[in-house]
């Protein structure tokens, strides 16, 4: 007997049983492939919505929380920013270039579908190893593809990160970052409101592009042939979206929607779904007035489509001419495709025959949420190629560890994307911790960053969520930032997997403990589960973005040494270990186990740092992180120009072997630079001065030294290894 | 100096150019690229971006825009016409200004910080670049006749020229001097917080045209 239809597109039997039951009859084939795509674990998040109830996401300055398209903080004098960072990693597997661009798209379109203007990109990339000619191609791929969209539409991408790391290598995790900028009053909800009003669909027309599971359909109906393997990846166009954009914003602006909403996964399908349900109404969509890509389209098809770049809005019917005309204006498409109904119906026509009628309730919120069965691995389930010869002299760690691509600059990949357009960048990539963007009509700036070291997270996924947590918040402190909000991307494997439901389920609790200590409430986020090659799962990837305030842009640290003579201090209840580090993955050394940090002593020290900032005490701050405290001291240097003289001894104190005080980890530690009068005022501990051209490290017997040029000569080695060929 | 700044769909950096101009002139207001009405301003921004997507070659589109016609128009009646980056692409396909901008030499958009110089004065500028077809080009006979002329208004300082531009030339001006087109970006080096001011020198030469 064949497999039914329904299994091929993901839904079990029981579940598929639940539809029958809340239809009260079969679904034909239009329902089936709503549902199937509705139900599945990307939209309605049934193996993690029951976890993510823990996260706090309550808070003062919260203006927009999860379940809207984006999240936004209020950031004073009537402004909001609005924020979210979204997966787009199996797609950018197949295809890097247009993967990583419609990545970048889908994203924008979330933060001006509440209104708000994008201002700032971000991007969380992980790719395997750099010797991979498949990581190479896929990195490639990904950088253009984010440069290509964010260039050409004109939004600053002004941070970032970058890991290389074993497990990627055949899932590669591309997560972009909207920054969005808003009145708060002009900001507007997703919910479909006013039975009678119009949808409208704005933008591209539909095609048959990135049709995804529902080309079982497809293929179901037409038969063997290569028409079964149509493109799954969809292909962006940043010029329709800029013009969508504009022609958004200016509808909104002149209070011409009720509501608006992207057309993301699941296409027309999971947007008026959503809108219906988040209004408490029915919405009635006839495919017929869809304007398409080709003619031969059906009903199924055009609901489920993932054609970019467009987006749905519900209007009065006596200002659909008004709308029709900036649509005009913007040389963008506009149809008038169904409209809002009080049924509490979905219902589809094709002209005037019914085609397809579910309720909103079953279809958006009836999918069964499921418990994980978590079951904690008994070993270090990963890999591990030890890279470094066993004897090396702290010299060659030191060189080493600056020359890994995970620590390396990564100025090759940023140079490829404008980070200056909206003349908003303070600090530029790689010039400070975080991200500083001005905001001039509110008078202050915000500071943004992201984060998450997969390979802390395998090592122990509930302390190491709160390390990717902790390092955020610290990258926040070094620019004198105090955190609003957070939103996440949870990247993980299979949860249905005991070992895969188990890192999920700890890194969730990690996150909602790490926000509780700090305060901070998560306004957004998004779940990539099933991220697996033939080798076995990534590394569990919750990448955390914070978004802070700082009252003034003119008061904002660097991360480089600034003057000759200066004191290096450090602050904070650092407790470096070899547990997770570069060094240990470098040694082949990993295995599972985290020391667990002090979350309110780390948040006490980001105060320190925050307010001494602002206050314009310190010539630098930057956070000790991969590669430890020689590496940190050794970034600063390379950033300033200039060298520095330290001895780390004293970190026996805090029991580090000296080895330990050079390459070890763990969150709270920072490297500052200042007044030896101001350094000590802070509690810092003196580590030594700023000045020469080399970076001497006294550690004991592991006492080091190497000149700035040989530093920066290593930390600079990207373009070498990205392009073995060239060079 | 009212400064006008064309906005085509796909413009980029417009909004930027209408502040570098508030910043340095007496006002700015935007254009419309459907309007041939220039709407009574003293000096026209063509400014950065991919204007109507750029999918055939930079500016072949933007050209053909009615307010391009008005700008030519001006132009020719010795109007200040400041072309940035995607705008100079534009100057050069309507052919307001001389050569043509290729693809940069190691085929990527890079986005950096660069020194110029002014042809002339020496004077030397710190401002931002960035763009994937920036090399500028024009055959040597044509480029020995702009020398003689004066053409030549910006070189990139020695160890900038990053997108392979012939004899290191990052701006030109017509034979009048009313027109510049450069790739650098001085809209974007108006601020100290966000870089430098020294793009303001850029946009007091062309008011000095004005004058």
């Amino acid at each position: 007997m064949d497999t039914p239809k329904y299994r091929e597109l993901g839904l079990t039997d029981s579940e598929y049983e639940l539809i029958v039951e809340k239809l009260g009859r079969e679904p034909n084939d239009v329902e089936l492939a709503m549902f199937s795509l509705l139900w599945s674990e990307h939209c309605a998040y049934k193996h993690s919505r029951k976890l993510l109830g823990k996260l706090p996401t309550d808070g003062p300055r919260v203006v927009m929380g999860p379940g809207e398209n984006a999240g936004a903080v209020d950031v004073g004098s009537g402004y909001a920013v609005a924020f979210k960072v979204e997966s787009h990693n199996h797609p950018s597997a197949v295809e890097p270039f247009q993967g990583a661009a419609t990545g970048v798209g889908g994203i924008m379109r979330d933060v001006f579908a509440i209104g708000a203007r994008p201002i700032a990109l971000l991007d969380s990339l992980r790719f395997g190893e750099l010797d991979s000619v498949r990581s190479r191609h896929l990195l490639d791929g990904a950088v253009r593809g984010i440069g290509h969209y964010g260039n050409s539409i004109g939004v600053a991408t002004v941070g970032g990160e970058i890991y290389f790391e074993e497990p990627y290598e055949h899932n590669c995790l591309v997560n972009a970052m909207c920054i969005g900028f808003a009145k708060t009053e002009d900001m507007v909800r997703a919910a479909a409101a006013g039975p009678g009003n119009s949808v409208v669909l704005m933008g591209a027309s539909t095609g048959r592009d990135g049709i995804g599971g529902a080309s079982v359909l497809a293929s179901a109906e037409l038969g063997e042939g290569d028409e079964a393997k149509r493109p799954t990846v969809q292909i962006g166009d940043p010029f329709e979206e800029s013009k969508l954009l504009e022609c958004c914003l200016e509808l909104l602006e002149k209070g011409l929607l009720v509501s608006l909403q992207d057309l993301g996964a699941a296409g027309l399908t999971s947007s008026a779904g959503e809108m219906a349900s988040a209004g408490g109404v029915g919405i009635e969509i006839d495919v017929a007035k869809v304007p398409l890509r080709e003619a031969d389209m059906e009903p199924f098809e055009i609901m489920v489509s993932e054609s970019q770049e467009r987006m749905l809005a519900v209007v009065e019917p006596a200002r659909v001419e008004e709308v029709r005309a900036i649509c005009e204006k913007w040389q963008t498409a506009s149809a008038e495709i169904g409209k809002v109904t009080e049924d509490g119906l979905v219902r589809i026509l094709r002209d005037d025959e019914t085609v397809g009628e579910m309720p909103v309730e079953a279809l958006v919120d009836g999918c069964p949420l499921y418990d994980l069965e978590p079951a904690e691995p008994e070993e270090w389930i990963y890999g591990n190629r030890a890279t470094l010869e066993a004897g090396a002299s702290p010299e060659e760690e030191l060189l080493s560890l600056l020359s890994s691509p995970n620590i390396a600059s990564k100025r090759w990949a940023f140079e490829q994307y404008d980070y200056l357009v909206g003349s908003r960048t303070v600090r530029r990539p790689e010039q400070a911790d975080a991200a500083v963007l001005q905001l001039p009509e509110a008078g202050n700036a915000i500071a943004v960053s992201i984060d998450g070291n997969g390979r802390r997270v395998a090592c122990d996924p509930y302390l190491g969520t709160i390390d990717a947590v902790l390092e955020c918040a610290q990258n926040l402190a070094c620019v004198g930032a105090e955190p609003l909000g957070l939103t996440n991307c949870l990247n993980f494997g299979n949860p249905e997997k005991p070992a895969g439901a188990w890192q999920l389920d700890q890194a969730v609790s990690g996150l909602a403990d790490a926000c509780n200590a700090l305060g901070v409430p998560v306004v957004g986020g998004n779940v990539s589960l099933y991220n697996e090659g033939p080798d076995g799962p990534i590394y569990p990837t919750p990448v955390v973005a914070l978004v802070g305030e700082l009252p003034d842009p003119e008061q904002v640290a660097g991360s480089g040494f600034a003057r000759d003579g200066d004191a290096i201090g450090l602050i904070g209840p650092f407790e470096p270990s070899l547990a997770a580090s570069e060094l240990a993955k470098q040694r082949g050394e990993l295995k599972m186990g985290l020391p667990r940090p002090d979350v309110e002593a780390v948040a006490r020290a980001c105060e320190i740092v925050r307010d001494a900032v602002r206050a314009g005490k310190l010539s630098s701050a930057h956070d000790v992180s991969d590669g430890g405290l020689a590496v940190a001291l050794a970034e600063s240097a390379i950033a300033g120009g200039i060298g520095c003289e330290v001895n780390v001894e004293h970190l026996r104190e805090r029991g580090a072997q000296p080895e330990e005080a050079l390459f070890g980890e763990g969150p709270g530690g920072f490297v500052v630079s200042g007044e030896r009068g101001a350094l000590e005022e802070l509690g810092a501990t003196l580590l030594g001065k700023v000045g020469g051209d080399r970076i001497e490290i006294g550690a004991g017997d592991h006492s080091l030294g190497v000149s700035l040029a040989d530093a920066a000569s290593a930390f600079h080695s990207l373009p070498a290894q990205v392009e073995p060929e060239a060079s | 100096m009212i400064w006008g700044v064309l906005q085509f769909p796909g413009s980029c950096d417009e909004r930027d150019a209408l502040h570098a101009c508030e910043v340095h002139g007496d006002g700015a207001r935007l254009l419309w690229h459907e309007s041939r009405d220039l709407d009574g301003v003293d000096g026209v921004v063509v400014p950065g971006g991919f204007s109507y997507g750029d999918y055939l070659r930079a500016g072949a589109i933007a050209r053909f825009s009615p307010a391009m016609e008005a700008v030519a128009e001006a132009a020719a009646g010795g109007m200040p016409v400041l072309g940035i980056c995607n705008g100079f692409q534009v100057l050069c396909e309507a052919g307001l200004l001389p050569g043509a901008l290729l693809r940069n030499v190691e085929l990527r958009f890079r986005c950096h910080q660069v020194e110029l110089i002014e042809e002339g004065t020496g004077e030397r500028l710190s401002i931002p670049a960035k763009h994937g077809e920036g090399r500028y080009y024009a055959p040597d006979a044509l480029l020995d006749e702009m020398e003689t002329n004066g053409q030549i208004a910006y070189r990139y300082a020695e160890g900038h020229n990053s997108n392979g531009s012939v004899r290191d030339i990052a701006g030109v001006t017509n034979e009048r001097g009313n027109v510049l087109g450069l790739m650098p970006h001085p809209e974007h080096a108006v601020d100290p917080l966000t870089g430098s001011t020294d793009g303001l020198r850029v946009f007091e030469r062309m008011s000095g045209v004005a004058a």
